[in-house]
C-alpha cells in the first residue's frame, strides 16, 4: 500500500523575493577615539619591530551571494528558515573584522546580491571586475560552479558556505571555490564515527527519493562502509504530496510508519537520509522496532548548534542573538567562518590586496579559531575546511567527532570527510 | 612557688613553644565553574577544608594586596564578588561590567581591572569605593590582564581579535598593539617587569614581548611526543621571581610545560590532570597549584624538584587559582 503522509502540497520558495533590488549593506565599526600610532608586529623574533604608519584605511569589500531557489516548507512550523539566514552571520563577522580592523586600520564592507542563479552569476561577476575579491556563495552545485567560471582569472575566491556536494570537493573542484560547509561525506563520517564508537553497527537505512536525499544516503553508505558498520536494511520512503496543514493526521502517520519499519533483521540504529524534510521528522518514536533514529533527523551531524557553549562558544552565541535576535544556524555559522578567514588573513598579511589575501588564506601558515577547540584550517588538496562536527539533538549538541580512537597521519580532523590519498580533486592547487 | 617549681613551669612552656603545632602557612583558594563554588585547601596538609557557595559561574579568582579579601568573578552574576578571605564571609558586590572573565589589581592594591568578555571592554574599578573609573574599549573578547610590576602598563589580550592590547594607567588608553597566534588567552609580566609573557590556545605558543619597545623576544613552541599538536594549548602561564623558570598550562595536552626563562627552551613536561589551564605559586614558590578543569581536581607541583606531588580533587570545572600566605 503506498504511504501519504500528510504532506504541503503549495511550493514555496526560500527566499523569494524577486523585486528586492540589490542589496548593499555597509557594515564598519564606529570609530573610537584611541591614540593608535603604531600598528601591530610581525610574529617573526627575528625582525625587529616594524613600524608602519598608514593614512589610509584599507578596504576589503566582501559580498554574500544568496541564489533564490524554490524549496519546499519544511515539516515543522518551527524550521521555517529566517529571512535573514546567512545573511546575520555575514553582518556578525563584518562587526566581529572590523573591531580588529579598527587597529590596524583596516575596513571590512558586506554586500548582499540575492537572485536567482543566471542574474546572480551576472551580478557577481559585475561586482568581481569592479574590484570585490570575496564571494561568499550560498548557492547550489551548479550555481557555485558558474561563479567559479564567471571569476576565472580574477584575484577572487568563493567560499562555498552553502552546500554540501561531495562532488564540488571531488571531480568539480575549482581552483577558485574553497568550502566553509562541511561535505555530506563529513557529516556522515562524523556521524559514523559516533555510531561506531556506541557499537551500534547495524544500521537500518531509511532514505527519501530526491536527489539531496538519495545523495546523503550514499554518504552514509560510504561511512558504514568506511568505519565498518553494516545495513543490514535499505528502504526507500516514497510519499505522496499533500497538504501539510490538514486538520487531521497523527492518526493515520501512527499507523503508517510502524507498517512501513517492520520486518527489518535486527538492528541497532535507524540512519535516516531525508535532506528534502518531508517525513523524517516522524520517524522517532514511530518505527516498529524501539530504536534511535539519527542522520538528517533524530540525532543530526552539522558545522554548528546553538546551543553549543563549549570553547568560548557562548561569546559566538551572545553576539549573534544580540545581532540577530535569533539563535545562529549552521548556514550563519559557515558564513561567519568564511568571512571570519578573510579578516585573519587581513590581519596577518596586514593587507587589503586580494591576491595577496587569497595567496595566505590557501597557505601552509593559514589557520582560523572557530569556536571548536582547535585550529581549522583548509585542505591543501581540495580547500574544504578541516573542522570538528557537532551530533546534536535540536535541543543541545551532545558529542562532537571526530571520536576518541579514531587516528590518522597528519590530523584526525581528516577521518571526516574524503582525505587525500582518496581526492579525485585535480584542478585545486594552494 | 619553689625554685625547682619556677624552673620546671619555665622548662615546660619553653618545650611547648619548641614543639607548637604548625600553623598553616598558606591557603589555596580554586574557583568551580560549574559547581558555582571556591574550594579551599590547606596549603600544608594539601587537602580541601572548605567549600563555599560563591555567585554563578565564578573564573577568575584574586587577594587584595593585603590579603583581606577574595575576589572572584562571578561572570553570570555579571559582577566582582568580594569575600573575607579568612572567614570566606560576603563582603559586598563590585560593578564590573558585563561578563567579566580575569581581572588583575594594580600593584598598589588599586583599582582592579577587568576583562569583559561579552563586550569587548575592559572595565577599570575602584575596589574600596566600589565605583566604575573607566572602560576601555578592547579587541573580541578579552581575557588575559597582565600589569607590570611599577604598574604603569597594563595589558590585554582579546581572543578573536588575537592582540595583546598595551595600555597606558594613567590614561587608560591603548598606546600599541601586538599581534599574537589565535586565541591568546593570558598575558603575565616577569618581576623585573622587562617581559610579558603571552599564551595563544589555539596556536599553540608563547609569546615573550618586550614591554617598553613591543618587540617581540621570542615565540615558544610546544612539542610532546605522543600527544596531538592540536591538543597543546597554552593558557596560564607563571614566571619564578628570578626570571630564571617559567611554566606554561598546556589544556589538553594534560602538561604543565617547564621553560628555562632565560634560553626559552622547554626543560620538561609535567603530566598534571585533565584540560590544564591556570596556575598560581605559593608564596615562596616551592609549590605550584594547576586547575585541571575536566578532571575536577588540583595537581600540585614541587618546583624544585620538578615534581607531581599529588592531586586534590575539587569542585567541577575547577578554574581559577589564588594562593595565600596565611
Amino acid at each position: 500500500m503506498q504511504n501519504s503522509v500528510w504532506l504541503r502540497s503549495l511550493v514555496r520558495c526560500r527566499p523569494c523575493r524577486p523585486w528586492l533590488p540589490l542589496l548593499a549593506i555597509t557594515a564598519f565599526a564606529a570609530p573610537l577615539i584611541l591614540p593608535v600610532d603604531a600598528l601591530g608586529q610581525s610574529t617573526d623574533p627575528t625582525t625587529a619591530k616594524q613600524t608602519s604608519r598608514q593614512n589610509e584605511v584599507q578596504k576589503i569589500t566582501i559580498i554574500l551571494a544568496r541564489e533564490l531557489r524554490d524549496a519546499p516548507p519544511p515539516l515543522s512550523l518551527l524550521d521555517f528558515p529566517p529571512e535573514d539566514e546567512g545573511i546575520a552571520g555575514a553582518k556578525l563577522a563584518i562587526a566581529d573584522n572590523n573591531t580588529t580592523g579598527r587597529f590596524l586600520k583596516q575596513e571590512f564592507t558586506l554586500e548582499v546580491v540575492e537572485a536567482a542563479a543566471y542574474d546572480l552569476v551576472l551580478r557577481v561577476k559585475e561586482k568581481a571586475s569592479a574590484g570585490a575579491g570575496f564571494v561568499i556563495a550560498d548557492a547550489a552545485p551548479d550555481t557555485v560552479l558558474a561563479l567559479s567560471a564567471a571569476l576565472d582569472g580574477q584575484n577572487a575566491l568563493i567560499f562555498n558556505a552553502g552546500s554540501g556536494d561531495d562532488a564540488l570537493r571531488e571531480e568539480n573542484c575549482r581552483k577558485n571555490v574553497v568550502h566553509t560547509a562541511p561535505s555530506r561525506a563529513m557529516l556522515a563520517d562524523a556521524l559514523a564515527q559516533y555510531l561506531i564508537w556506541k557499537r551500534w553497527r547495524r544500521w537500518f537505512l531509511l532514505h527519501g527519493t530526491q536527489p539531496d536525499d538519495l545523495a546523503y544516503a550514499a554518504a552514509l553508505r560510504r561511512a558504514a562502509n568506511r568505519f565498518g558498520a553494516k545495513i543490514v536494511e535499505e528502504r526507500a520512503y516514497e510519499y505522496e504530496v499533500g497538504s501539510r496543514r490538514a486538520d487531521g493526521g497523527h492518526e493515520q502517520i501512527q499507523q503508517q510508519i510502524p507498517t512501513f519499519t517492520q520486518n527489518v533483521p535486527d538492528y541497532d540504529v535507524l540512519v535516516i537520509a531525508d535532506e528534502s524534510d518531508q517525513f523524517g521528522e516522524y520517524i522517532p518514536y514511530m518505527t516498529w522496532d524501539a530504536r534511535p533514529v539519527a542522520g538528517t533527523q533524530g540525532l543530526v551531524a552539522a558545522s554548528w548548534h546553538p546551543a553549543l557553549e563549549q570553547w568560548g562558544g557562548t561569546q559566538f552565541q551572545s553576539r549573534f542573538q544580540k545581532l540577530a535576535n535569533r539563535p545562529a544556524r549552521p548556514l550563519d555559522y559557515n558564513v561567519w567562518i568564511a568571512i571570519r578567514s578573510i579578516g585573519e588573513a587581513a590581519t596577518r598579511t596586514r593587507s587589503a590586496d586580494p591576491e595577496k589575501l587569497i595567496a595566505y588564506l590557501k597557505s601552509a601558515e593559514f589557520d582560523v579559531a572557530g569556536f571548536k577547540g582547535r585550529k581549522l584550517t583548509f585542505r591543501a588538496w581540495n580547500g574544504q575546511l578541516r573542522q570538528p562536527i557537532l551530533l546534536s539533538t535540536p535541543k543541545l549538541p551532545l558529542t562532537v567527532s571526530p571520536q576518541p580512537g579514531f587516528l590518522h597521519q597528519f590530523s584526525e580532523l581528516d577521518t571526516l570527510g574524503v582525505d587525500e590519498p582518496e581526492s579525485k580533486c585535480s584542478n585545486y592547487a594552494p | 612557688m619553689s625554685r625547682i617549681g619556677t624552673a620546671l613551669s619555665i622548662s615546660l612552656a619553653a618545650g611547648s613553644i619548641l614543639f607548637a603545632p604548625q600553623i598553616s602557612a598558606q591557603t589555596v583558594f580554586v574557583t568551580n565553574e560549574k559547581d558555582n563554588t571556591v574550594t579551599v585547601i590547606d596549603g600544608d596538609t594539601l587537602e580541601a577544608v572548605k567549600t563555599v557557595k560563591v555567585g554563578q559561574r565564578p573564573r577568575g579568582v584574586t587577594l587584595s594586596k593585603d590579603e583581606k579579601w577574595l575576589l572572584i568573578c562571578a561572570s553570570d552574576d555579571n559582577t566582582v564578588q568580594v569575600y573575607d578571605a579568612r572567614t570566606m564571609e560576603f563582603v559586598k558586590s563590585l560593578p564590573s561590567g558585563p561578563d567579566p572573565e580575569l581581572f588583575i589589581l594594580h600593584p598598589s592594591g588599586n583599582p582592579l581591572y577587568i576583562a569583559n568578555e561579552d563586550d569587548n571592554l575592559v572595565t577599570v574599578v575602584d575596589i574600596e569605593k566600589g565605583t566604575v573609573l573607566a572602560e576601555i574599549p578592547v579587541g573580541v573578547e578579552p581575557e588575559g590582564m597582565g600589569i607590570s610590576p611599577d604598574g604603569k602598563l597594563l595589558v590585554n589580550t582579546s581572543e578573536t581579535t588575537n592582540m595583546a592590547h598595551f595600555i597606558d594607567t594613567a590614561t587608560n588608553e591603548i598606546i600599541d598593539n601586538v599581534l599574537v597566534d589565535s586565541r591568546p588567552r593570558f598575558a603575565e609580566f616577569t618581576k623585573d617587569g622587562r617581559q610579558v609573557w603571552v599564551s595563544a590556545e589555539i596556536g599553540g605558543t608563547v609569546t615573550v614581548i618586550q614591554p617598553e619597545t613591543r618587540e617581540i623576544l621570542a615565540k615558544i613552541t610546544f612539542s610532546i611526543p605522543g600527544i596531538v599538536q592540536d591538543a597543546i594549548q597554552p593558557v596560564g602561564v607563571r614566571v619564578t621571581k628570578d626570571g630564571k623558570r617559567a611554566f606554561v598550562a598546556l589544556g589538553p595536552a594534560n602538561r604543565v610545560a617547564v621553560v628555562n626563562a632565560e634560553t626559552f627552551e622547554v626543560e620538561k613536561y609535567l603530566l598534571v590532570g585533565q584540560r590544564v589551564w591556570q596556575l598560581a605559586f605559593s608564596p615562596d614558590e616551592r609549590l605550584l597549584f594547576t586547575t585541571n578543569g575536566a578532571s575536577n581536581d588540583v595537581s600540585v607541583i614541587d618546583t624544585e624538584k620538578l615534581r607531581v606531588l599529588r592531586s586534590i580533587k575539587v569542585g567541577r570545572y575547577p578554574w581559577g587559582v589564588v594562593v595565600a600566605s596565611f
